[in-house]
């Protein structure tokens, strides 16, 4: 629809538009007004593709628009938005009728969901349903228990073990498969057994979560306490996810408006925000001993804020903004879940898989090699620093190539009742701040360029065994027993 | 006692210079007319020494209150009676010399005390907006005084900050909107027709809106 836009009785934006769009020479992939009306609005982009394609008019195109915004108090873009409400307006009166609705159900508990005092117990009820409960008690410990447990050890492995070693006759080809690092036995089995049905339960509960329209409720509860951190409410959404795959969500931080926010939402998802399988095994590890838990997720919470904290007041830039719509409160959809938990776990899965097994992979070749003893004789020194057994170091390089990895190793360990009380806190506070894993660095690098996304890592790195060595201080020094 | 048309004006062009840009001192020259600097030295509103202009504390006050005076007028022309561009400023410059004592504070009060004319240049605080901070009640106020549950109609955005105003216009808050405000805090939550806004302060404070 064609709009003419009025002005002061002197001067007309319409005349200025007309003015500009006759002088412009080149081709445009839109039409001339509408180019005229982004340059009259200063429109950065515009100006430079204008710039560059209109050599010889640009000077009288540059007079006109300065002449255009000098006539008018408000910038450009305001008078127009304004006139073209007023026209919406008009057109909107002649055809809608407004009904008058009294507050509903449904309105009532949206109010619930965003007063803090009634929004936040709502928050912790979700959470320790909607994650606890179902993500870690149900997906992480009876479903792992019973697929890995069952079906893995007793039937599956067995059953590939014996038809391996029947067909392959070298020892250390068998191990490739079949061995301690086996392909199968252990690749196969993290990725299928441990990780997938734990992901799968996060990211069914995310999908409900979202389609409630639960998550615009908890950006606007949680900006105040964002801004000291140098983000937005916006930033819940990339945060929220992460939970679920840190890799997916440092994708996600695109949507974040300013490379300062974008930065900052990077770091903390690489250091203090445990991804799901993570924090499954986690939960998984430490549910028998609520204290450990609550060691746990405390020293990851001021983590999390300290280190934002820091990090915001180090990077220069303006102070992040939030607005956002908040959409009516609606029942899920069942084939919306079914939908998004598919297409999220499928994503997963396929990075996933070929990295648990090139991990195996190389951990075998490492083994024959005796490379990997070298780089565990390495890491034992750290390790023993913060108080955990020369064995775990180990469970550090698996966390490299997938965090979760790292953590199904702890798991292994704990189960063979080699870790007490406090070492079992300080692994996990050790191994949930540890550098991301290879995916994650390598989506680090491709967001966020070579400088910053190393300089995360190294920090990342330094900060995880630092904090685990104090922890593991401060709770020896009181003599802590858990 | 009443200065000319022209000698506020040239009151005016004087707080720019010494006061806003923190000159201290001109030269005689600025004012380019000898009959004024006269004046307004005869009046003790200036000092002046080797061709250089000073402010006294009286002509401080009285350079303030021009200017004030002015630039009220601006906002008034602009948000209240719909007048755009260069009139703004050429109504402004005539209306200005009719608000004396009394009648600056009325018109203040009526715009919810305005920190800046639409031009961005900050408005001098008068008598009326420290008062105003200690009792809320007036017809046009900045969002963030509005009381929940109340609807209103925006007045206008304060443009002086461009990037805010964007994300003010990219959700959908323009003068004439109606709104109804739903909470305050955490974040602030509007109902704008059939659907809701979340905004945080910083950006409400932008909003000047009138109690329907």
């Amino acid at each position: 629809m064609q709009k003419d836009y009025k002005g002061p009785v002197e001067y007309s934006i319409e005349i200025a538009a007309e003015k500009i769009a006759n002088l412009l020479a080149s081709d445009y992939p839109f039409s001339k007004k509408a180019i005229a009306l982004l340059l009259l609005q200063e429109d950065e982009e515009i100006k430079e593709m204008v710039k560059k394609s209109e050599s010889e008019n640009i000077g009288v195109i540059e007079k006109i628009v300065n002449e255009a915004i000098s006539h008018f108090a408000n910038p450009i873009s305001y008078e127009l938005a304004v006139q073209r409400q007023a026209e919406v307006n008009e057109i909107i009166n002649k055809v809608v009728k407004v009904k008058k609705e009294k507050t509903s159900f449904r309105e009532k508990l949206s109010r619930l969901t965003m007063n803090p005092l009634t929004g936040i117990p709502l928050l912790l009820f979700i959470l320790y349903w909607g994650l606890y409960k179902f993500v870690g008690d149900f997906g992480a410990g009876t479903v792992v228990d019973f697929i890995e447990g069952t079906i893995f050890e007793k039937h599956f492995n067995p059953f590939i073990e014996h038809i391996f070693i029947r067909i392959i006759p070298w020892e250390a080809l068998q191990s490739l498969f079949v061995g301690e690092y086996g392909l199968v036995t252990l690749g196969f089995r993290y990725a299928v057994a441990i990780i997938l049905p734990i992901v799968t339960f996060f990211f069914i509960a995310f999908s409900i979560i979202e389609d409630t329209g639960y998550l615009p409720r908890l950006a606007m509860l949680i900006d105040r306490t964002f801004k000291k951190i140098g983000l937005s409410g916006r930033a819940v959404i990339p945060m929220v996810l992460g939970f679920g795959c840190a890799t997916m969500a440092t994708m996600v931080t695109r949507t974040l408006p300013t490379k300062r926010e974008r930065i900052i939402a990077t770091m903390l998802l690489s250091l203090a925000v445990p991804c799901s399988a993570q924090l499954g095994l986690i939960l998984a590890l430490l549910g028998g001993r609520p204290k450990t838990m609550f060691i746990w997720a405390g020293v990851m919470g001021i983590i999390f804020l300290f280190v934002g904290y820091l990090t915001a007041l180090m990077l220069p830039g303006e102070r992040p903004s939030f607005y956002m719509e908040v959409p009516p409160l609606r029942l899920p959809n069942i084939s919306n879940i079914i939908t998004k938990t598919y297409v999220r776990v499928r994503w997963y899965f396929r990075e996933v898989l070929p990295l648990f097994l090139v991990a195996s992979f190389f951990i075998w070749l490492g083994q024959l090699t005796h490379l990997f003893d070298l780089i565990v004789n390495i890491l034992r020194k750290p390790v023993e620093l913060i108080g955990l057994p020369a064995a775990s170091a180990k469970i550090f390089i698996f966390g490299f190539f997938r965090r979760d990895y790292g953590a199904a190793g702890l798991y292994d360990l704990n189960k063979e009742g080699l870790l007490s009380g406090v070492q079992l806190v300080v692994a996990c506070i050790a191994l949930t701040l540890f550098l991301p894993c290879i995916a994650q660095l390598l989506m680090n690098i491709k967001e966020r360029g070579w400088k910053i996304g190393l300089g995360i890592s190294v920090f990342v790195l330094f900060s995880s065994f630092s904090v685990a060595y104090i922890v593991n201080l401060i709770l020896n020094k009181l003599g802590v027993i858990l | 006692m009443n200065l000319t048309d022209r000698a506020e004006e040239a009151l005016e062009k004087l707080w720019s210079e010494l006061i806003e840009q923190k000159k201290g001192t001109c030269d005689i020259s600025l004012l380019n007319n000898n009959e004024i600097v006269s004046e307004l030295e005869s009046l003790g509103y200036i000092e002046t020494k080797d061709d250089q202009i000073k402010l006294t504390h009286k002509g401080y006050e009285e350079a303030k209150n021009c200017v004030r005076r002015h630039r009220l007028a601006e906002r008034l022309m602009a948000d209240i009676l719909d007048v755009k561009g260069k009139f703004v400023h050429e109504t402004g410059c005539k209306f200005e010399h009719l608000l004396h004592k009394g009648l600056d504070e009325s018109i203040c009060t009526l715009l919810g005390h305005p920190k800046t004319c639409p031009h961005g240049s900050p408005i001098p605080e008068g008598d009326c907006c420290k008062d105003a901070k200690r009792t809320p009640k007036k017809l046009i106020m900045p969002l963030t005084e509005l009381q929940t549950d109340k609807k209103a109609k925006v007045s206008y955005l304060q443009t002086k900050d461009k990037s805010a105003l964007q994300k003010i216009i990219a959700v959908g808050i323009l003068p004439n909107t109606e709104i109804k405000l739903i909470q305050k805090f955490p974040s602030y939550i509007l109902q704008v027709g059939k659907s809701q806004l979340a905004i945080d302060k910083e950006l409400a404070s932008q909003i000047y809106v009138r109690v329907a």
